[in-house]
């Protein structure tokens, strides 16, 4: 078994499925003989050939709607979007078509694609590289949207996003892409989406977060042991739908609710996970909820993007609030 | 010729490195006269009898569309009067295995391709059971977000090509629509990877409100394919000869890996928008009077006649039978239940997640108490 970081990951589970399904291709800008700007699909297209992993010209809304028409037709495209900024053209073929195909035509025609782009910031990236704009894509029905935090979680989750006969955003937290290696045995098993993963069990407080955020609130978690204070770490991992049922379980136990995210605040994925427990559990809350997020402004440039990415202190401040109540 | 150049002030050395020019595609005059030889498919007079007849069909079936919706039993809907020689066309002229992109008026040619009338009512009925067409299952439904058609019809077309099957695309679009960054995105990548598809380009005069020249400045609307590097045609639109040839010879283009083609049909929008448009409001009287002389019908009906092929009896025969065919589909949509609450659910995803189904049953407990 490999150790390998989270690029590899996504490089072996994009390798697996396209040499046991012949109806996957790949495409993106610089994604070919480039292997992607971050490597993603480093030498799949010496592996596989031009028309199955495709350069495309540069427009991100081409991207998506020509991954539509591929999907249409039987294939099952995955499309890398170069930087989450970019997406916003392609925001039209996305809502209007790839998450409405299926309902509108009562199943006739089906959009199984994967769209994965990079996630938030913390690499010190130039403008428009490090945006966190998973809630705009989970509120619209007719979405998968994915989010892993390890190179485990990357490569099963990837492998089920491709397999899943509906489209797929699948967020990719830059962070983490060569942050840690992990073993990760390249087998072709894939991860259940729709599920959250318990990262830590703990009897005090419940954590909900994912992504790169995953890494700060296990640091938070561990610091926060040591004061004698039991986290129980939930990583959401499936964006939308929500797995509401574990959260709801871990708080049933714990009382306590911290959720972080980089994102920002306002109408963020934190709220509706607040709300739900407001609906749903509220009377096994012994405190009120806490949202640590990103601040509700335009993601700084990178001198100060970890002043607005939630650190360890700020978890670790929340939990402790919560505790005080 | 038209010249795009700007004179340059200082005495640099010019020279010319690439021309274009457009042509235009006509074999009927506004009369019905053939101004030349005709293609094959149009010395068969039964093959323009068959056209004629889902173009009278279409038309019979626009009007008592527009009938239904001013009495209150259908939604809004679009028109397709004065396009029917366009969509007709364009629908002979493609071979059933091949995927229809449409916007939202191209009744004839999704008639010709086997989409049913019923089907039609249905989805300006307001139920989305309109768009799941029993034939042809792989065609595309409606598209109104303007242009983005162009974008998976290109998509499906890579995937033809992918695969090396000899299938093509096609994809209508409005005058308006060749506005929408969509369609330039769609004509690049197609020209780039030499890919299987027809860009129809309908250009009606108006996109709504808006005339044709308030659209662009450009000439014609398929020289925008030169941008992209891949040939534009203009066709009278009015005629349906002449555009099932053009489209014929492009998608025999396609098949034999020559890439794709924009074809720009040029006819005029005799109706409102939709049937919630008011076009006299910003439009002459005059203009849609003479626009009616070079209506398609009454073209493709003077060539009947003038081969011999038509008379009044057999005018009258056609009507009358289709008054019968849209009576039927017009009942046939009116007999058809409304869906269940569930079907706003059932067809989200394959693998429904736990809160669509909970959604799903609060839908239904409430189904009987919304009152319509």
């Amino acid at each position: 078994m490999a150790k390998v970081t989270m690029i590899e990951a996504i490089n072996c589970a994009h390798a697996w499925e396209m040499a046991h399904d012949p109806t996957v291709v790949v495409l993106g800008e610089d994604i070919g003989i480039n292997g992607g700007v971050f490597r993603a699909t480093a030498g799949l297209q010496e592996k596989f050939g031009v028309d199955r992993v495709q350069d495309t010209p540069l427009a991100e809304g081409m991207i998506a709607g020509m991954s539509i028409g591929m999907a249409n037709q039987g294939l099952r495209p995955i499309a890398e979007i170069q930087f989450m900024g970019f997406i916003y053209p392609a925001m039209d073929q996305i809502a209007n078509h790839m998450a409405r195909m299926r309902h509108r035509t009562r199943g006739r025609i089906t959009c199984p694609i994967v769209v994965r782009m990079p996630h938030g910031g913390g690499i010190h990236a130039p403008e428009h590289h490090s945006e966190s704009l998973e809630a705009m894509l989970a509120h619209h029905p007719g979405l998968r949207v994915v989010c892993p935090s390890s190179p485990a979680r990357a490569y099963g989750l990837l492998l089920a996003s491709i397999r899943e006969p509906d489209p797929v955003i699948f967020l990719e937290p830059v962070r983490l892409y060569r942050l840690v290696r992990q073993e990760v045995a390249d087998d072709g098993q894939a991860l259940p989406l729709d599920m959250c993963f318990r990262l830590r069990e703990g009897s005090d407080v419940t954590l909900v977060t994912w992504g790169a955020m995953t890494f700060e609130v296990m640091r938070a978690a561990e610091q926060l042991q040591s004061d004698g204070v039991s986290c129980e770490v939930i990583d959401l991992a499936t964006l939308s739908p929500i797995d509401h049922d574990t959260i709801l379980e871990s708080v049933a136990k714990t009382g306590r609710l911290v959720i972080v995210h980089e994102a920002p605040r306002n109408c963020g994925i934190g709220a509706e996970i607040a709300a739900t427990v407001a609906e749903h559990g509220l009377y096994d809350l012994q405190a009120p909820i806490k949202r640590v997020t990103g601040y509700d402004t335009i993601m700084p440039l990178f001198r100060l993007e970890y002043d607005y990415i939630p650190s360890v202190a700020r978890i670790m401040d929340a939990v402790r609030e919560t505790l005080a109540d | 010729m038209l010249m795009y150049n700007r004179a340059p002030r200082t005495g640099c050395t010019l020279k010319t490195v690439a021309e274009f020019e457009i042509q235009y595609h006509q074999f009927l005059d506004a009369e019905g006269r053939a101004s030349g030889p005709l293609p094959e498919f149009a010395r068969d007079p039964a093959e323009l009898v068959k056209m004629y007849r889902v173009m009278t069909l279409v038309r019979t079936f626009d009007t008592k569309s527009i009938n239904l919706q001013r009495t209150g039993k259908l939604g809004t809907y679009a028109s397709c009067l004065g396009h029917e020689a366009t969509h007709v066309g364009v629908g002979a002229a493609m071979r059933p295995e091949d995927v229809l992109a449409p916007v939202y008026r191209e009744y004839g040619a999704q008639l010709w391709r086997g989409v049913k009338m019923s089907e039609v009512l249905l989805y300006w009925g307001g139920d989305e059971r309109g768009s799941d067409f029993a034939v042809p299952r792989q065609d595309y439904a409606w598209c109104v977000p303007i242009g983005s058609q162009t974008l998976y019809a290109a998509g499906a077309a890579m995937a033809m090509k992918v695969r090396k099957e000899p299938r093509c695309a096609v994809a209508f679009i409005g005058d308006g629509g060749t506005s929408q960054g969509a369609f330039y995105e769609a004509m690049n990548l197609a020209g780039a990877r030499a890919l299987p598809v027809v860009f129809v380009i309908v250009n009606n005069k108006w996109a709504i409100s808006v005339p044709i020249e308030a659209q662009t400045a450009t000439r014609t609307l398929a020289q925008k394919a030169i941008a992209a590097g891949i040939p534009g045609v203009q066709v009278d639109g009015n005629d349906i000869i002449a555009v099932r040839h053009t489209v014929g010879e492009a998608l025999a283009a396609a098949r034999r890996g020559e890439g794709p083609t924009v074809i720009e049909a040029v006819t005029y929008r005799l109706s409102d928008h939709t049937t919630a448009d008011d076009a006299t409001r910003y439009r002459r009287a005059k203009e849609v009077k003479d626009a009616w002389r070079t209506e398609p019908l009454l073209r493709a009906r003077a060539h009947l006649i003038a081969i011999g092929a038509w008379d009044d009896a057999r005018e009258e025969a056609l009507k009358a039978e289709c008054a019968r065919d849209v009576d039927a589909a017009v009942e046939q949509y009116l007999q058809t239940p409304k869906q269940s609450t569930d079907s706003m659910f059932d067809y989200l995803f394959a693998h429904l997640p736990k809160s669509t189904q909970e959604q799903r049953e609060m839908a239904r407990r409430y189904a009987a108490s919304s009152g319509h």
